[in-house]
């Protein structure tokens, strides 16, 4: 076996290397390559851009962003403080319940501790609210509830099931499988399994993803409104229509400062938690 | 008092890790399970708690099938079996008195545990198990703050607290390094003698084990190849275990003088 092996080794040095591609067939590699190609040079021909048109919007533009350079927080603070003040509930509240509803959700979708039926079931839930946009959901819901916070509450909270369950999930997924044995050998329940060996595993991403998700709710609550779920997106959407550039320019800069705010929290927050 | 027979284990890939293992330990007897990795020292004692199901075969404890046990009646007898691991196992994110009190969960409810509200008694023997493993100082500390040989102890009180009849000990050295090591080893055999538990500590160092136990068995590719004392290990025996090396220095006596340079 050793005369063996030295002979095939003889045959290896001075040969050189290199790593084996990802797709083994050549002609396949090849033709995934040169078929990505033809369709960018497709996509971007197939683009029409009406120059004439752009030179027109250039002037709108321009007013818009010279809008920004002065914000008018004044003229309409009411409505804003009033918009505002919606997201800001609208994206707690929906935080809150849509993280109590997926973390059931979220153990039941993680295959390594979940039974198959459960798993099953759970990761059908995620697929169907990950799979139905936000907009799309808001719209069947402004139908059923009516114009207003509601409609948008409901619509982020089973938004954020769908991401929050599915990360958490993955998180689960991927966890140190000996600290959770050690916990399962000495005859704890499930229940006290799951809260002692798996649990602490998983508790800083998901703090982290609920601050991750707080801020997208809140930027979502201002794209609701223009469907008619409440919240800031509505006063910002009546400022577009008025053409009241500097109104929409003080919402937007408001938005700006308070996602940046919670991402600043939420980094102060993580490095505790870790 | 534990007796393993005809235990066999097929993995989905179609690996055999036993073959057919008949194996029998009487109360308070510490056993030594040798072999090169791979052998299937760690799949013989998960099959006993079952954290890894058999095949086939059955596993007795005082003369219950826990071959057999439904999930609660499981859970119920892996109270009586503590288990200790490689690279610790301890939660990390947890403190070492949680860490040490998760062993009584078999023995609380939910609501108890989760509150962390355990009864007084189990508070007590957690602090003198840590007293005991010189750890008093560490409880509220976070695991992963600890060294190796000191979360090694905590494994240690983690599986003691359980108030179990045996010990599994899957390679509870094999992290550790050498001095370190005798002390865990030695630390893990005072404990059963005290208490009077049967224990089988997979370990791949020979010589460490030939140090501190009374019965050795050997595993080669599942299969059970040599049982009986230390003393009866030859270098032929070690070759039929592990293959061809030279066993002379491995089965050489440790002297007093290595002994004491250890503690």
């Amino acid at each position: 076996m050793n005369g063996a092996s030295v002979s095939e080794l003889d045959t290896l040095i001075g040969t050189g290397w290199k790593k084996p591609p990802l797709i083994k067939r050549d002609w396949l590699r090849w033709g995934l390559v040169i078929g990505a190609l033809i369709y960018l040079i497709a996509a971007i021909n197939s683009v029409e851009v009406n120059w004439e048109r752009v030179y027109a919007g250039l002037d709108r533009g321009a007013a818009f962003i010279a809008a920004f350079l002065q914000p008018d927080f004044e003229s309409r603070a009411g409505d804003i403080w009033e918009g505002m003040l919606e997201s800001i509930v609208m994206a707690i509240t929906s935080t809150v319940v849509g993280i109590a509803i997926s973390i059931p959700i979220g153990l039941g979708a993680a295959r390594n501790i979940a039974p198959l039926p459960v798993y099953l079931v759970c990761r059908a839930i995620i697929a169907v609210s990950r799979a139905l946009q936000e907009i799309i959901v808001a719209i069947l819901l402004v139908a059923i509830f009516g114009f207003g916070p509601l409609a948008g509450f409901l619509t982020l909270s089973f938004a954020t099931i769908g991401f929050l369950s599915k990360l958490l999930a993955e998180e689960i997924e991927s966890m140190d499988k000996v600290q959770a044995e050690a916990v399962k050998a000495t005859g704890s329940r499930w229940a006290q399994w799951v809260n002692y060996g798996v649990q602490p595993q998983f508790m800083p991403r998901l703090i982290g993803l609920s601050m991750y998700r707080l801020d997208i709710n809140f930027r979502e609550s201002a794209i609701l409104g223009l469907v008619g779920a409440g919240g800031i997106g509505a006063t910002l959407n009546t400022a577009f229509d008025r053409y009241e550039y500097d109104t929409a320019a003080a919402i937007l800069l408001i938005i700006i400062v308070i996602v940046m705010g919670l991402e600043y929290l939420s980094g102060l927050i993580r490095a505790r938690v870790q | 008092m534990l007796k393993l027979d005809k235990l066999v284990k097929t993995y989905n890939t179609g690996d055999q890790a036993l073959k057919s293992v008949v194996l029998e330990i009487p109360q308070g007897q510490v056993l030594a399970l040798i072999g090169p990795s791979g052998a299937g020292k760690s799949t013989l004692i998960r099959c006993i708690n079952r954290l890894v199901e058999p095949t086939s075969g059955t596993v007795h404890l005082d003369g219950v099938e826990l071959t057999r046990l439904g999930s609660g009646a499981l859970r119920r007898d892996r109270r009586r079996m503590g288990m200790i691991f490689q690279e610790y196992a301890l939660v990390e994110r947890l403190t070492v008195m949680e860490n040490v009190l998760s062993g009584r969960l078999g023995y609380v409810g939910f609501w108890r545990s989760f509150l962390r509200k355990f009864p007084q008694s189990d508070v007590d023997n957690a602090y003198r198990l840590l007293d005991r493993v010189g750890l008093l100082h560490m409880a509220d500390k976070r695991a992963d703050e600890l060294s190796g040989g000191q979360r090694q102890r905590v494994g240690i009180c983690r599986a003691l607290i359980q108030d179990p009849a045996l010990l599994l000990v899957d390679e509870p050295t094999a992290s550790l390094d050498p001095k370190t090591s005798r002390q865990i080893m030695r630390l893990i055999v005072e404990l059963c003698s005290e208490r009077g538990l049967a224990a089988i500590i997979n370990i791949h160092d020979v010589a460490l084990a030939k140090m501190f136990v009374q019965r050795v068995v050997g595993l080669e590719s599942g299969a059970i190849v040599f049982d009986g004392a230390p003393d009866d290990l030859t270098p032929d025996m070690l070759t039929h275990i592990y293959g061809e090396e030279d066993w002379e220095a491995t089965i050489e006596k440790v002297t007093d003088a290595e002994e004491e340079a250890a503690q």
